[in-house]
Parts: structure tokens; sequence; C-alpha cells
């Protein structure tokens, strides 16, 4: 399956997507609920397989299973970070593990979205993702919640190197809770009285922080989730 | 003697022949066939299905058959025919339907009859002439029984050999045995005085002769069958207790049953999503110890060693279950459960089902946090919402036991909703200070 290389959303400003999974059911079925809204150009079932079909194609967007034989969606995003900086990651997962999911994120997803999500919902996640914007699931931000409401219980034995990027701001903190809760974007700028802009921002925000922070407590709040 | 409507329990019962003029009758007269009761018999349970039948107190036909059988023994024989001829309860046939089969059982009868008559006679020989009068009915009921001993099912040979205890029990242990032996002697010369006075009283002396040994043989039998007689009531009992037990550990099956169906069902629907498998089938194992050995009810939350998030895991699961609606559950933060924590959940719980219920939204999500000083729960619903000052009145009762659950316990309840905008139940409860996230292992 090849297709013109470079980025950038192609004709009719549909985003051009890569499905990484490693169940063709669900593949077809992703396929058929993005319908002509997306531009599918090419899927892959594994690791190695999807890394080559993404410097292939450079899609905007690659729709990532958490779980994959060979390695899991951190190897794939791990891969390409370096050499394909401009394709996003919209992560897809049917499981519950928080580790694997803020593992993934960590890795550098744009994004978190279960299975369970319905067509169009999965749809505007992509459109989302192709803009630079983030899509965080309620689920995604009950983890970062949790990952980040452990920190300072672990006490002040292990000094913050980076306090600005090791602790989320009260307003941050406010607007997961609403996504949480189950709140769009919109509905939270409307609640908060602030712009959906400025949402996103902070929304942002959170995840340049997930991704950053060198704090060891963060995978160490993984590690012990996964003993849970 | 009118009959009057069925009177509740046994209390009542016993209140109403205390204070009624219908004294004996406990209940109107019975419709179905005559049959021999297996819930509350003694013997072979003829008396408690005439009591049935009839509408008379059970312990009325029980009187009749023991004054009718210590005056002629008649009694005892109509008695033993009765329990060969009806049927018990439930039953196919009678025992002697089963008897006329049993070559040996009918060989055997006759033979014991047939020896019994030869004592008879001999002893009509000896002029004892007060015997012969028992002989019908002995030879009827030494037969009988015989023929039931060998016909009846498991359960009334289980209850003749309790009869035929105390006859088995000489031969026991030697402790009781002493005790027996005394006992037998008492009786014996108890009996053999007071049968004494009533085959020597003359015509010309005044009844006081014989009244005082109809009073010894009774003693005498009081003397020798009394224990056992209370070990019989005791172990009724027992029985009756053992029976409550069985009906109880029936339905505890039957929900178990349920449960695990239901979760099966779920599984088998999430085939392909493993973590959700493993939740479901721990749930499962946790609510399947707490019912089988804690005695908790599947499905309720008191008492249960659960932790807040799995509770709310819990309400997840069992409304998914219930409702086929999905419910996204995010939690964040853990605790153990308290009193005040376990009335939040099932404050949630009904705002979810609330919710599933009445919005007819597609999904709900439940969105639960543990501060430190507080824990709090959102449900949200995106469905056709409502107004406030027009809810139905059976909707209001819920959210009142919501509110009224909460404010028991010193939580609070906002709802937020408006026609066509989702509902919101906001649910919070404060924590004790001190009481920190438990280690998380």
């Amino acid at each position: 399956m090849t297709s013109p290389a470079g980025a950038g959303p192609g004709p009719g400003g549909r985003p051009r997507v890569v499905i990484v999974d490693d169940h063709g059911l669900f593949r077809s079925g992703v396929r058929s609920e993005l319908g002509d809204q997306v531009e599918v150009v090419g899927e892959a079932d594994d690791v190695t397989p999807a890394i080559a079909v993404i410097s292939e194609c450079l899609p905007d967007v690659v729709l990532l299973d958490v779980h994959l034989p060979g390695g899991g969606g951190q190897a794939v995003i791990t891969a390409l970070r370096g050499s394909q900086p401009q394709v996003r990651f919209l992560a897809l997962s049917a499981s519950d593990a928080p580790e694997d999911v803020i593992g993934v994120i960590r890795a550098g997803a744009r994004g978190y979205v279960t299975k369970t999500i319905s067509g169009p919902d999965l749809v505007d996640a992509v459109r989302r993702v192709a803009g630079g914007d983030t899509v965080f699931s309620p689920r995604l931000a009950g983890f970062v919640l949790d990952a980040f409401a452990a920190l300072p219980a672990d006490g002040p034995g292990v000094p913050s190197l980076d306090p600005e990027l090791d602790q989320l701001t009260p307003r941050e903190r406010e607007v997961l809770r609403l996504i949480a809760r189950g709140y769009t974007y919109k509905e939270i700028a409307r609640e908060l009285y602030i712009s959906v802009k400025t949402v996103e921002s902070h929304v942002s925000s959170v995840l340049r922080k997930l991704q950053l922070s060198t704090r060891h407590q963060l995978t160490r709040w993984a590690t012990e989730r996964r003993l849970a | 003697m009118n009959p009057e409507p069925a009177g509740p329990g046994r209390g009542g019962g016993i209140l109403r022949r205390l204070g009624s003029r219908h004294t004996w009758i406990r209940h109107p007269p019975g419709t179905g066939p005559l049959r021999r009761s297996r819930e509350d018999r003694l013997g072979g349970g003829v008396a408690a299905g005439l009591a049935a039948r009839t509408g008379l107190d059970v312990n009325l036909v029980r009187t009749g058959f023991v004054v009718a059988a210590l005056f002629s023994l008649f009694g005892a024989a109509a008695y033993v025919v009765a329990w060969l001829l009806i049927p018990a309860e439930g039953a196919d046939g009678n025992i002697a339907g089963k008897a006329l089969a049993d070559r040996r059982g009918m060989a055997l009868a006759a033979g014991l009859a047939s020896l019994l008559v030869v004592v008879l006679v001999i002893a009509s020989a000896l002029h004892a002439g007060w015997l012969s009068t028992l002989a019908w009915p002995l030879v009827i009921c030494v037969g009988g029984v015989t023929l039931i001993w060998r016909n009846a099912p498991p359960d009334e040979q289980a209850v003749l050999q309790r009869l035929a205890d105390p006859l088995l029990g000489l031969a026991q242990g030697s402790r009781s045995r002493r005790r027996t032996v005394v006992r037998v002697v008492v009786a014996a010369v108890t009996l053999g005085l007071g049968l004494g006075w009533l085959l020597t009283g003359h015509p010309d002396q005044s009844a006081l002769r014989q009244i005082a040994g109809v009073i010894l043989v009774v003693a005498a039998i009081a003397i020798l069958l009394g224990p056992w007689w209370l070990r019989i009531a005791r172990d009724l009992v027992v029985e009756r207790q053992a029976r409550i037990r069985a009906e109880e550990r029936a339905d505890m099956a039957a929900r178990v049953h349920d449960s695990v169906l239901q979760t099966l069902a779920l599984i088998q629907r999430r085939a392909d999503h493993p973590q959700q498998v493993i939740q479901l089938a721990r749930a499962q194992e946790r609510e399947l110890r707490a019912w089988l050995f804690d005695g908790q009810a599947p499905g309720s939350l008191d008492g249960q060693d659960l932790t807040l998030a799995a509770g709310v895991r819990l309400i997840q699961q069992e409304v998914e279950a219930q409702h086929e609606v999905p419910v996204e559950a995010v939690t964040v933060g853990d605790c153990d459960l308290d009193d005040d924590l376990r009335a939040l959940l099932a404050a949630a719980r009904e705002a979810t089902v609330n919710a599933v219920k009445w919005s007819g939204a597609p999904v709900v999500s439940i969105f639960a946090e543990v501060e430190p000083g507080q824990v709090a729960v959102f449900v949200r619903d995106r469905g056709q919402g409502f107004d406030p000052a027009a809810v139905p009145p059976d909707r209001k009762g819920l959210a009142q036991s919501i509110n009224a659950r909460m404010a028991r316990r010193g939580g609070t309840v906002v709802v937020r909703t408006a026609p066509g905008e989702g509902t919101e139940v906001s649910l919070t409860m404060p924590r004790p200070a001190g009481d920190r996230q438990p280690g998380r292992s």
C-alpha cells in the first residue's frame, strides 16, 4: 500500500491515517468506522511492519494499539520519534492497565482513547490530533491525576529536580478532573469561564509534563500499579 | 364448631387457642386428598395429615391416637394401618402397595403374626383373658410395622429407627445402661403395681383403686419412655433447623448461580479484553467468597472488604451487567471503606442506576477521587436531563433517598441538570483527618 510521501492533510483536508493493531478484524472495523472522513493510507499488525509502513507513508496520525506482540505501541513511537517527529500518535487500547497507557503517552503519543469509543468520536479525536491538539479520555485523565497525586505523598526524601515539571498547577488539576468527570473541552471551557483554546493549552501542558518529567516517582507509580 | 380463617403462624395459634371459643380448630379443612405429612411428623405423619385434612389441631389428633392406643391398642393398630394405606405427601403410592410386592416382607409379617397368635392362644389357655383383648390389634401392629420397616422410603425408616431407639438403647454404653436399668426396674415395679391394682380391682371396691392403677401405669410409661420422648422432641427441633438451613443453602446456590452466570455472560462479551475479563473474574471470586464464607449477599456493599476504587468498579460492573448500558468509571487514589464511604458508594450506585434508567444516555460516567480531606464521586450522563422544579414523584423519591443517605453521614449532594443538558450528581463525603491512603499492595 503506497501513497505519495509527505506530511500534511491529504486531499480535501482529510487526515492521512495508518492503523496499527494486531487484530485484523479490529483494523477493518476501525477503517469502516472512520469511513471517508479520513484517508487510511496503511495498516500494520506488529512493531516492525508498523515502523516500515509509517516511514513509507508518513501519515498525519497513527492509530496505535497499546498492546502489540513485538513490544507494544511504545516501541513503535520510540523507534520513530527521532526520524519522523511530524508523525503524531493516538493510542488506542482496550486495556485498563495504567502503566501501559502512561508508558505510551510518555513515549510521545498525543492522546489516548479506549477502543469502545464511537465512530464519530474517533474521527473527531483523529482530527484533533492531526491538528496538533491532544486527546485525553476520562480514563487517561484519571491515570494522570493519580500519577501526579501519588507524587507529593512520596515525601521530601526525593528532592524534585524540576518542580515546574513535576507538579500540576491547580488549574491543570481542575481541567483534568473535569475531563475525568466526562466533560468535553467545550463544556470545561464553559464551566471554568475560559476558552476552549486555553483548555487545550492546559492539557498540552499536562502532556508535556507527563512526557518530560524525569522524576522516577512516575516510574515507581507505574511499577506499583503493576503490582497492585 | 365453625371453621375460621387460616391463622398466622404457630404463636398466633397458641394465643387463639387460649383465648378463643373455637378451641382446637387451627384452620379450615384442607381440600386436597388425605396425605401423610412429611413436615410435621412425629411418627408416620398420619396425625399431621389428618389434622391438615380436617382442620383439627395436630396435637388433638395425636392425643386421640395415644388415648385410643392406651385403652385398647386399636388406636395403635389404626395408626399403623393408616401409615400403610395413606400415601405420603409427594409420593406416588402408599406403602401397602409396595408391601404387596415384597414377598419376603409379607412372609416375615405373617410369620411374626402367627407367632404372636400362638402366644396369645397359650395366654388365653392360661386364662389371662385381658391379653386376648389386645390380640388382634397387636397382631396388626406387629405385621404392619414389619411391612413399613421393609418398604418405607429411607426417611421414614429413619423415623422408625428413632421410635425403636429406647428398646435398642438398653444395650448401649455402660453409664447410660446403668441409668436405663434403674429406669426399667422402677418402671417395672410401678407397672406391676398398677396392673395388679387394675386387675385385682373388685366391683364392690370404689373406683379409686382403678384410677390409681391407671395413674401408676401412665407413670411407669413416663418413667420408661420420658427421656426418650424428650430426645425425640429435641431431634425434631434439630431436624427442622436443618431443613431451614438446607433451604437457605438452596437459596444461596440459586443466587450464586445467577451472579456467576451473569459474570460468565459478561466475560464472553469481553473475551478480547483480557484485563476486563480478569477484573470480572476477580470481582466474581470476591463476591463468591464473601457470600459463601461471610454470608454477604451478592451485590451488597455492606461489610465487604473492599477499597473505594474496587467498590466503584463493582458498581460499574453490576450496573453494566444489569442494565446493559456502558459505565465509564475513573478513580483517582484509593482508600479503605468505612461506613461513611459505604454510604457514599451506595448513593453513587443509586445515582448511577438512576442515570442508566432515566437519562436515555448511551453511556454514564463515574469519577471518584480520594483526597486527604474528602472523597468525591461524580455521576454524569449526557442524557435528556430534567427540570429540577418539575421532577416526577418517583424520581424525586430516589433523589431524596440519595440526599438522606448522604446527609445522615455528613456528606453533601449537588445535582446539576437541565432539560437536554444531561445530569451530573456530585457526592462528597468528608474524611476523618489522618486517614491517609492505604499502602498499595
